[in-house]
């Protein structure tokens, strides 16, 4: 069986590679660039492309669905009937897939489900990278907020934090955007 | 009262605007719901997360739910459009190659006469022209070919590619498509970023194109007439809010924040106010009406608008037409939107399917409790549609 994985990022291809090599023993292609995107995978004539649900360029890859489309044979979004569980499940892991119609469903679910671990895996992964990075720049906001009151006030620090508390609860607005609301218009006044 | 929050899921566009501010200005609130809007990166994802149900209610390009019950583009879900939530919307336009070919030959950049545009477009070029487009089941698909199949440059060949609009600055930089037709701010941000000119408003084919559909699972909408009411009602005063010309300074602000569009508001305020930048040389032209969200019965779901898309589709899919506008008049739900809308106040046509094309003036009609305004509904060659002529 050939499938097509869909993914800019080399290391994360490389995961879903590894992933579906362990689950069988299918021919697996990785297309990183997306110009002309749906004749490169169609000169490959996968039996499944499996790409991020997120991915912008996934739009391109409907025109696969079409009957007039690059690739010959008819390609659905999951299989029907059968493969209906899966095709949520994969949906809420955040892939999808396109597959070749009439591909029996014996022969695809080890390959969704070995896609759909190593997705989910992944978004588990971005999602607590972006909220730690987020966490940290908003302690960094809030120390330079800080940081502006002390100065301009002559406080204190655990002041500082006090004031920049109350107007946020004042206003009904998080300690993070009234810290970013002060240090952009400080910026301002400078 | 206990709020139900409804995930509802939209592609970042100017006409989101009635589901972003129905919920930023507590029009949900006064239903008793909270939307959590979910922005999606592509049409795919959005028919996607609603088909699967990972939403309850999506923002959703007109042709997308007809498509499906066509059995077109794979997935099968049974769809509703409930409510119309946009009126026109797209914008064409051009690389700056084509541009400046244009020009040369003296074109003047009118804004407004498609027949013009398709003979200055054809003098211009000896080979097929690559049209870019956001999705296979678009009205910008519909309106192009609509527009460019009796003309010149159908004889010279044009070929429809999909390319998702935030990469079509880069694309036509490229050379990979000559020219667009995209769904405000794209068509702005294709001017402001000196990737391309824009040549036609949409509303230029088509004066009255359903662009957006409220669009819900049809099991759904039988499980749920409750809540699918409240979304209704809270998403069309949402919509008579924008139509408010004071209240266009405020929307543009709000679509502006960087949850939403993220981008200037001066640019979002042109699909709003109509009033266009053209090109990098700072030219502009006023489109009235250039996006409606409830004026001239909007926001009605007329099945005659789903048997054009359907009857569009199926010829050129290669379906039987007369079985695809009949599957088509079943996706467009006027029969929920009198029920549920009556609460409103607001009227409705005494029927359910109008001659498309056949109103070429602001004209008052029968309806429910009298007159009713409806808006040009005009195609650019005079053409008329009646769904039941065939």
């Amino acid at each position: 069986m050939t499938i097509i994985v869909v993914e800019e990022d080399r290391d994360r291809a490389i995961a879903i590679v590894d992933a579906l090599q362990v689950s069988g023993n299918y021919d697996v292609h990785v297309i990183g660039n997306v110009s002309g995107l749906a004749r490169r995978i169609a000169a490959l004539v996968p039996d499944v492309v499996l790409i991020d649900i997120d991915n912008p360029t996934r739009d391109m890859l409907e025109e696969l669905t079409l009957a007039s489309g690059p690739l010959d044979r008819p390609v659905a979004m999951f299989v029907s009937g059968a493969a209906g569980g899966l095709a949520r499940d994969a949906v809420e892991a955040g892939l999808s897939a396109y597959v070749v119609d009439g591909l029996k469903p014996e022969r695809l679910k080890p390959v969704l489900d070995a896609a759909i671990a190593r997705f989910q895996m992944m978004r588990k992964m971005r999602r607590e990278l972006a909220e730690t990075r987020r966490a940290l720049e908003e302690r960094k906001v809030i120390d330079r907020a800080k940081g502006l009151l002390m100065k301009a006030r002559g406080i204190e620090e655990e002041e500082a934090y006090a004031l920049l508390r109350k107007a946020a609860m004042d206003q009904g607005r998080r300690v993070a955007d009234v810290a970013e609301a002060l240090v952009t218009a400080s910026g301002l006044l400078l | 009262m206990k709020t139900v929050t409804l995930p509802v899921a939209y592609v970042p566009l100017v006409d989101a605007a009635p589901l972003i501010v129905a919920s930023e200005l507590g029009f949900a609130r006064e239903e008793g719901i909270a939307l959590e809007l979910i922005a999606a990166p592509s049409w795919s994802s959005v028919r996607d997360m609603l088909a699967f149900g990972r939403v309850d209610a999506a923002h959703m390009l007109s042709p997308i739910p007809v498509a499906m019950a066509l059995g077109l583009g794979g997935v099968t879900q049974p769809l509703s459009a409930v409510s119309i939530l946009s009126v026109n919307g797209n914008v064409i336009g051009v690389s700056r190659a084509l541009e400046t070919r244009l020009r040369a030959a003296g074109y003047a950049f009118d804004f407004s006469d498609p027949i013009m545009a398709a003979k200055a477009l054809a003098a211009v070029t000896d080979r097929p022209l690559v049209f870019g487009v956001p999705f296979p089941f678009s009205m910008h698909v519909e309106l192009l070919n609509y527009w460019l199949e009796q003309t010149d440059l159908a004889r010279i060949g044009f070929e429809v590619r999909t390319v998702p609009p935030p990469l079509m600055a880069q694309a036509l930089a490229e050379g990979d498509v000559d020219a667009f037709c995209v769904g405000e701010p794209w068509g702005s941000v294709a001017v402001e970023s000196q990737a391309g000119a824009l040549l036609l408003p949409g509303s230029a084919i088509w004066a009255f194109a359903p662009e957006k559909v409220l669009a819900v699972r049809t099991d759904w909408a039988e499980t749920e007439p409750h809540l699918l009411g409240k979304l209704m009602r809270a998403v069309w005063r949402a919509g008579r809010w924008l139509c408010a010309p004071d209240s266009r300074t405020s929307a543009a602000e709000i679509l502006a924040h960087k949850s939403y569009l993220d981008l200037p508001s001066e640019v979002i305020d042109r699909a709003l106010t109509g009033q266009f930048v053209i090109s990098g040389q700072a030219d502009q032209r006023q489109v009235p009406g250039f996006v409606e969200f409830h004026n001239g019965s909007a926001n009605f779901p007329w099945r005659s608008q789903a048997k054009w898309i359907a009857h569009r589709l199926a010829n050129r899919y290669g379906l039987e037409p007369g079985a695809a506008r009949a599957a088509a008049a079943q996706v467009f739900r006027s029969d929920i939107y009198r029920t549920q809308m009556l609460a409103t106040g607001a009227d409705f046509p005494g029927a359910s399917e109008k001659v498309e094309g056949t109103i070429r003036e602001t004209t008052a009609v029968a309806s429910q409790k009298g007159q009713l305004s409806l808006f040009k509904d005009a195609f650019f060659d005079g053409q008329i549609f009646d769904p039941h002529k065939f």
